[in-house]
């Protein structure tokens, strides 16, 4: 449906933008313990800057960014996310309550980690649940 | 006395007025689109009103700073700040789903009209 | 109509602030959602988990069943989302295409020799 907008100005800035938002976004995923920030937004930044992509390329960013990936990254976010939850069970915990059994570290120590890796779940699950929503949308549905 | 009330409570009288052209969008207006968008000023009241309930007068943003030391009264309620920051995720993709329905009726019907789509319906089942 | 629905909405809204007259102030400390378990996640989030941020320990740690929830209503809202709009195309030797393929065929324009593999009539 859609096509290249034929701009260079477009292309050159949106080439140059998403890397620098794909980093902020992972640095904003990874540095949630510390500054504002998380999974929840720094999926959204990096779905923001697929969309951007999709916008100012067209069909050509499918290349780069195939459209069945969009639900793979989503859905495998959650099941990561479940099985970190189901992972804590397994050593006699609570449901998400990042009680494993790992040598040398203390359980506070422990909830950091699994904090950590719950944010990175999270974010890699918005990611790609925004971008399919926003590819199916754009796909404009079958008759 | 009512100047006094409504000065008192401005965050929750502006809330009100969200919500009011929020249910006005969704109830008055004949077209799904226009709709979609009195939900989400709707949904955008309800975040408000559950954020300015987390502000505490003379506290911080909830990241503990080692020098003020973790006191109950030196940091803003973090509990609002969550259920928030994820029902604005799980909006924005309600309202991903919202517009995908209304894009099939529209390819179906061709229209977007409240009324003229239930004609048409009508008309062809 | 429209005139009687918008004097309805004012009466609704008029009520929704009469009734917030007794609600807390803007900013007061004492208030009762700023008192209950919010005062144990402010003193208690760094020495449970390491982490300063209040926010990001109640997301994914004290409340994180609840983000799980959250989340699995993301994704089931991306799959609703793409089981709505899309439909596969079923290939010449039997086998399904990818998620997309129906919509780039149509887009194609018709073409004869395959047909759509779902319940269009």
């Amino acid at each position: 449906m859609t096509s290249r907008f034929e701009s260079i100005f477009l292309f050159v800035v949106a080439r140059a933008m998403v890397p620098l938002i794909q980093v902020f976004a992972f640095y904003v995923i990874t540095h949630g313990h510390y500054s504002p920030g998380g999974g929840f937004q720094g999926g959204v930044m990096l779905a923001a800057s697929i969309i951007l992509l999709r916008i100012s390329l067209g069909e050509e960013s499918y290349d780069r960014f195939p459209r069945e990936a969009g639900i793979v990254i989503g859905g495998f976010g959650a099941l990561a996310f479940a099985l970190l939850g189901f992972a804590s069970m397994a050593f006699g915990g609570n449901f998400l309550e990042y009680a494993l059994a790992v040598p040398g570290m203390g359980a506070e120590e422990l909830r950091y980690w699994g904090i950590f890796f719950a944010e990175v779940f999270i974010g890699f699950l918005v990611w790609g649940a925004l971008v399919a929503i926003y590819d199916a949308l754009e796909s404009g549905g079958v008759e | 006395m009512t100047a006094d009330f409504l000065l008192s409570r401005y965050p929750y009288v502006l809330i009100a007025v969200l919500f009011a052209i929020g249910l006005y969008g969704m109830t008055v207006k004949r077209n799904l689109m226009k709709k979609i968008i009195g939900m989400t000023i709707f949904q955008t009241s309800i975040y408000l009103f559950f954020i300015q309930g987390a502000t505490k007068q003379g506290a911080t943003i909830p990241v503990l700073d080692p020098e003020l030391g973790p006191s109950a009264e030196l940091y803003i309620n973090p509990l609002p700040q969550v259920i928030v920051l994820t029902a604005i995720v799980v909006g924005v993709a309600i309202t991903g789903v919202a517009l995908s329905l209304i894009l099939v009726l529209y390819r179906r019907y061709g229209t977007l009209d409240e009324v003229e789509l239930l004609r048409r319906m009508r008309e062809s089942a | 109509m429209k005139l009687f629905a918008m004097i309805l909405i004012g009466i609704l809204a008029s009520f929704v602030i009469w009734g917030t007259h007794d609600l807390p102030e803007r900013g007061d400390p004492q208030s009762p959602a700023n008192l209950g378990v919010s005062t144990y996640y402010i003193e208690n989030a760094y020495i449970d988990s390491e982490t300063p941020n209040m926010v990001t320990a109640v997301l994914a740690d004290y409340r994180g069943f609840d983000t799980f929830g959250e989340a699995v209503v993301v994704v089931a809202a991306a799959l609703s989302s793409l089981l709505i709009l899309l439909r596969r195309r079923r290939r010449e030797d039997g086998s399904e295409g990818g998620l997309f393929s129906e919509v780039d065929a149509q887009k194609a324009g018709p073409d004869p020799s395959t047909s759509p593999s779902g319940g269009a009539p």
